[in-house]
């Protein structure tokens, strides 16, 4: 069993080899999560000194989370939440109704398409970042206003190539077999989607959706462009607003920062197992 | 009752009638459950492309544009503060990238197992990819405070490393930045490295072992070899994703002390938001899309030329 890894040293045993993994893994796990904990343990204390972290709560307090109420931080929250549940919702879906008809039909103009959803990817909001807000502000056709409403911050995360690629590539497993035998039976186009294709692809469903969660979450400059008004402000693009204050010091920013924090590391935590299936599935692009 | 005797009738209707149905109605319907994707694409996606690239070729006022041809472009590319923000772009993005991948390749052969708490070792080393930047940058420039008290100089200080400027510094913030990004990066690279690991083949180790091979020669003649197709997933990743950093160097620094730190996408959504220089910003955001396509391309044909 010597050559279970590349190393050959994760099955040596003896005092110094085991001295040797705890000090090289000891510090792993304190560089990753150093500041995470730090923030964790910080946001409870009562931090006066603006320059450095408490690994070590002096003193337990809630005081900056009920300060942060008067600095609207759980308004900017539930307008996040409003924004990525809205958002993933309706990005889940459009990602399931695409990926059906990519993979399970066949019509002329398919490869043009993948090639479309390809591209997509290679087009990251930052590229487009100026006219996106130029379209947001006159919508083409229907010209409606969309800054300063939910709805331009949700509808351009609808369609996400990631979602609609992982999606489809499941979807391609599902046997024919059992489909025809539903088409057999007399059962509809939509009947055949939503209660064999949609339900045999559960797990997919949950790679998309922890995926999907964290990209919308993490959101930056879509907020920046479509909310000028604090009152539609994401957490994450509220923090700049709360470095500075008399009464905590960065006590709210640092309160703030761990309630931006907790939920998407609450995702990857609840949903590992397909996190790391979407991640290895080389499919990952930005 | 007499519901299912029409529909039964339909069903043994001629085949010729039947095809016909078929080929009309799948294509209607496929195009049908693509619709919304494709819809919101256009809007959110290829509408924009198509402006900016309109816009870039523009003078743009509030109500009119006046074409410029080229001018735009000119400006750029000959313009000082641009062809700054365009080397820090590439000496971050090369930076990151090549930190992440050495130390995510690192870390990888160390964590290489089966044992159950190295899964506890690998899950709270991978916690900084899943974190919202916005969040992490905020916490870094806490850590990175300038003064003696700062807790990376307090870190330092325990090596016997003088303190540091860190952002506050023209000379520094670069590649504090950088640090950041390579903190967040590697775990990424890490768990990509793993996974291209776990399929390499383990008799190949052993008859490596039986010749007398070192560590350092099995690493090099089967190990990396065997991961050529990793390294070539991260760089295509590096390639699309390097350049365009935005949410680190803005929260981080907003391209300060002095310029030292600003990057291309930072500059254009000055120019954009804040001094209104639309078709500038529109022509930068244009520059930024050929880059990363081109990078793209290059590390996609790079790869072709050594699998031939």
């Amino acid at each position: 069993m010597r050559f279970d890894s590349a190393l050959g040293w994760e099955s040596r045993r003896g005092p110094v080899a085991i001295t040797g993994k705890v000090i090289v893994y000891g510090l792993m796990v304190i560089v990753f999560t150093g500041p995470l904990v730090g923030l964790l343990m910080s946001a409870f204390s009562k931090t006066l000194d603006p320059t450095s972290f408490s690994l070590w709560p002096d003193e337990f307090t809630l005081e900056n989370f009920v300060q942060a109420k008067d600095k609207n931080v759980y308004l900017y929250l539930l307008n996040s939440f409003i924004v990525v549940g809205f958002g993933l919702l309706l990005q889940m879906l459009v990602s399931v109704f695409a990926a059906y008809s990519l993979a399970r039909k066949k019509f002329r103009g398919m490869t043009f398409v993948m090639l479309l959803m390809l591209a997509t990817m290679m087009l990251p909001e930052e590229i487009i970042a100026i006219p996106l807000s130029l379209v947001l502000a006159d919508m083409p056709v229907f010209h409606a206003n969309l800054i300063g409403t939910y709805a331009g911050m949700i509808l351009p995360v609808g369609a996400w190539g990631f979602s609609i690629l992982v999606m489809t590539e499941f979807m391609k497993e599902v046997p024919v077999e059992l489909e025809e035998a539903a088409r057999i039976d007399g059962a509809g186009e939509l009947r055949i989607f939503a209660t064999i294709i949609v339900p045999l692809c559960r797990p997919a469903l949950g790679v998309i959706g922890v995926f999907g969660f964290t990209m919308i979450w993490d959101q930056y400059l879509l907020p920046l462009i479509v909310a000028p008004q604090s009152d539609m402000w994401t957490l994450p693009i509220a923090l700049r607003s709360l470095r500075s204050d008399e009464e905590v010091g960065i006590g709210v920013l640092l309160a703030a920062s761990l309630l931006a924090l907790l939920p998407s590391i609450i995702a990857f935590l609840a949903f590992q197992r397909q996190f790391m299936r979407g991640l290895t599935s080389g499919a990952v692009k930005g | 009752m007499t519901s299912t005797l029409t529909r039964a009738g339909a069903r043994t209707a001629p085949p010729r009638h039947r095809t016909k149905m078929v080929r009309w109605r799948g294509p209607l319907i496929a195009w049908l459950f693509l619709a919304p994707a494709l819809l919101l694409f256009l809007y959110f996606k290829f509408i924009p492309m198509g402006l900016g690239l309109w816009k870039s070729f523009h003078e743009v006022h509030y109500i009119t544009d006046t074409w410029v041809g080229w001018d735009n472009y000119k400006t750029i590319l000959t313009d000082d503060a641009f062809g700054a923000a365009i080397w820090h772009s590439i000496v971050l993005a090369l930076g990151t990238t090549v930190g992440s991948i050495v130390l995510g390749l690192g870390f990888a052969l160390l964590i290489e197992g089966p044992a159950r708490y190295l899964w506890f070792v690998r899950t709270a080393a991978f916690l900084p990819v899943v974190t919202t930047m916005a969040a992490v940058a905020e916490v870094w420039r806490i850590m990175f405070h300038p003064a003696d008290s700062g807790m990376l100089n307090t870190i330092i200080g325990w090596v016997g490393i003088d303190p540091q400027p860190w952002l506050a510094s023209e000379n520094s913030s670069l590649w504090s930045i950088m640090l950041m990004s390579i903190w967040r990066g590697t775990p990424y690279d890490m768990m990509i490295f793993l996974a291209g690991l776990v399929g390499v083949d383990r008799t190949l180790y052993e008859a490596a072992a039986v010749d007398g091979a070192s560590t350092w020669r099995r690493l090099r003649h089967i190990t990396l070899p065997a991961l050529r197709p990793v390294f070539w997933i991260l760089f295509t990743l590096a390639a699309i994703r390097g350049l365009r950093v935005f949410v680190e160097v803005y929260v981080l620094t907003n391209g300060g002390p002095n310029g030292s730190s600003e990057v291309l996408m930072t500059l254009i959504y000055k120019l954009g938001f804040q001094s209104n220089e639309l078709g500038v910003a529109s022509a930068g955001g244009i520059v930024l899309f050929l880059a990363t396509l081109t990078l793209t391309v290059v590390v996609q044909l790079l790869r072709r030329r050594q699998a031939a």
